[in-house]
């Protein structure tokens, strides 16, 4: 199966990546030839075989409900790009 | 002159205080300074590292410490470390410093182990070359002209320089052993779940792990030793015993049953490769191992499943990278959803773009069924093979790469033709298996070839004893690249 242009802004979208026009004609040739190449699992037969998720066939276990991290919130935004006392600095996003 | 010993002949050295942490970490901090034409390390500290040398030294001195290692590994920079840049090969992470430390790092300081310097690697983990890294490709110490392999590149072209005595890696499908392949060293996969993934940038996190790239599968057993156990902090860690894999190391291979695919021995491969394994399986033999014929029909499709799942997988977990938190932000932008759009696309290269484009797609609305879910059942169909086959034999042995390293810039306008490099590495990781790759001999050109041993789950031990037995015998994993002896 082929992706076309569109198919790829769509995704790009979706992905929250910017693409310019050009990128997206090499993007859909390349992403064209990755599904090429995955389709080779068309030829096995997967009827009635459970999905594998995990190499581990068990389930998450659980922890007990109690605080055991300690509050990092100055070492955590120490790093982020733009903070204002404690809060993360985005676009304005509601007018 | 310590880079010409292992990293266990290093560690009886200290034991017996023939040379201190000291001299080894200068030593191999000048070689890295000299060296820097392969960049293989992307941030080194050298005060930072020498204080640790000096530390482990007063402690054994002092404190009569004598389990403590005082040994410098290099790091893939993938693992988080408070003290140096973590950029997992990326611009997106270029300024990124960790609030706090990786398990891997936790163990290995707690051992005595210490890190070097972080290694250059494929950005996030995706090529197989090392090409795909922000901070540029990595140089093949056998060959400058040729890819150390990756994605754990710089971690193989360390240790084949040897700028560092071992190093760790990860492996998600080959980044560990087809690295090693390509450098002429023994590369470790554990089991999923064996080495904790807390700290770890992911990548895919059903197949991500952990590992030692090293000079001999003795080497690996230690730092295995160490990094390997249970960790509340990564929920997919197994909470069972740890052998004790140094001293299951001379188990030998006395009947041991080596399984050997037909699939992998595909007349299509380097006929360089496959007559050195055939040679290689033929020294298996003499040693006691027996050799029998076994089959893996479906792994052939083990490469496309994986480029479904890894991709999907891939897509999810980067899309934390949004220049919020942490990260790069792009310095212009009109509203949030173009402050995101811009940062990921100025902080993402290409290959990483592609598998974000790819997993997004494989997930969306009209897709998931014909690809994500197929591919999970392709997945268990590979890994149901493996079950089966080893009932009829312990360990299963073949190439680990279809060719030697290959030339740089070969495959880079080919994505398809660079994952196919991952034909046998990929379906051990669908799978959940332990495996490695060991040097078993050169090809015409002087390149190295490597011999993947793969083992049922959990028997990292019956590997690492199988490829020790090997390497009592022969010295393939004992070459030095001429310019670095």
């Amino acid at each position: 199966m082929s992706i076309s242009k569109s198919d790829v802004e769509r995704v790009a979208r979706l992905a929250r990546i910017g693409i310019e026009p050009h990128e997206a004609e090499r993007y859909s040739i390349d992403l064209s030839n990755i599904l090429t190449l995955v389709e080779q699992m068309n030829k096995i037969d997967t009827e009635g075989i459970q999905p594998m998720a995990h190499p581990q066939d068990i389930t998450l276990r659980l922890r007990d409900d109690e605080v055991k991290e300690v509050n990092k919130r100055d070492k955590f935004q120490a790093i982020a790009p733009a903070v204002n006392q404690g809060l993360y600095l985005v676009p304005k996003v509601i007018d | 002159m310590p880079h010409r010993q292992s990293l266990s002949a290093l560690n009886r050295m200290l034991a017996t205080g023939g040379i201190s942490s000291t001299e080894i970490t200068t030593h191999f901090l000048d070689r890295i300074e000299k060296n820097q034409q392969l960049n293989a390390f992307v941030s080194v500290d050298r005060e930072q590292t020498l204080a640790r040398a000096q530390q482990a030294d007063h402690s054994r001195r002092n404190e009569r410490n004598l389990n403590l290692k005082g040994l410098p590994v290099a790091l893939k920079d993938i693992f988080c470390t408070q003290d140096l840049l973590t950029s997992c090969g990326s611009r997106i992470l270029s300024n990124f410093v960790s609030p706090y430390d990786a398990t891997v790092v936790e163990r290995l300081d707690k051992d005595g182990f210490f890190v070097l310097g972080k290694t250059n690697m494929d950005e996030f983990a995706m090529g197989s070359s090392n090409e795909s890294s922000y901070f540029g490709p990595v140089l093949n110490p056998w060959n400058t002209a040729r890819v150390p392999g990756g994605s754990s590149g710089g971690s193989a072209a360390a240790v084949s320089a040897r700028l560092a005595p071992a190093a760790i890696g990860t492996d998600t499908g080959g980044s560990i052993r087809q690295p090693a392949a390509f450098c002429g060293l023994t590369g470790l996969k554990p089991s999923y779940g064996r080495i904790s993934r807390y700290g770890m940038v992911a990548y895919a996190s059903s197949l991500d792990q952990a590992g030692p790239i090293t000079q001999s599968a003795e080497d690996a057993a230690l730092l295995l030793q160490t990094m390997a156990g249970f960790d509340s902090r990564d929920s997919t860690s197994l909470d069972t015993a740890v052998p004790d894999y140094l001293s299951a190391l001379n188990t030998g291979l006395e009947n041991v049953r080596l399984g050997i695919p037909k699939e992998f021995l595909d007349p299509s491969i380097d006929p360089e490769v496959l007559s050195t394994i055939e040679t290689a399986l033929q020294e298996f033999e003499k040693l006691g191992a027996k050799l029998v014929d076994i089959e893996l029909p479906n792994s052939g499709a083990g490469i496309a499943a994986y480029y479904v799942i890894a991709p999907a997988e891939a897509s999810s977990n980067l899309s934390k990278f949004d220049g919020v938190r942490y990260g790069h932000r792009a310095s212009e932008f009109s509203d949030l959803l173009d402050m995101y759009e811009k940062s990921r696309a100025e902080g993402f290269g290409d290959e990483v773009k592609r598998r974000i484009l790819i997993g997004s797609y494989a997930l969306s609305a009209g897709y998931y069924d014909a690809y994500y879910l197929k591919a999970q059942k392709v997945r268990r169909i590979i890994a149901n093979d493996f079950s089966q086959a080893f009932k009829q034999c312990d360990l299963i042995a073949g190439p680990t790469t279809p060719s030697t390293a290959f030339p740089l810039g070969k495959n880079l306008d080919d994505p398809v033709s660079m994952y196919l490099n991952d034909v046998f590495t990929v379906p051990v990781n669908l799978a959940g298996l332990p495996a490695i790759s060991l040097p078993a001999g050169f090809d015409q050109s002087g390149l190295p070839i490597g011999l993947q041993l793969i083992g049922p789950y959990l028997k990292e031990a019956n590997i690492l004893s199988a490829a020790h037995a090997y390497q009592k015998v022969t010295d393939w994993h004992q070459r030095i690249p001429g310019d670095y002896e």
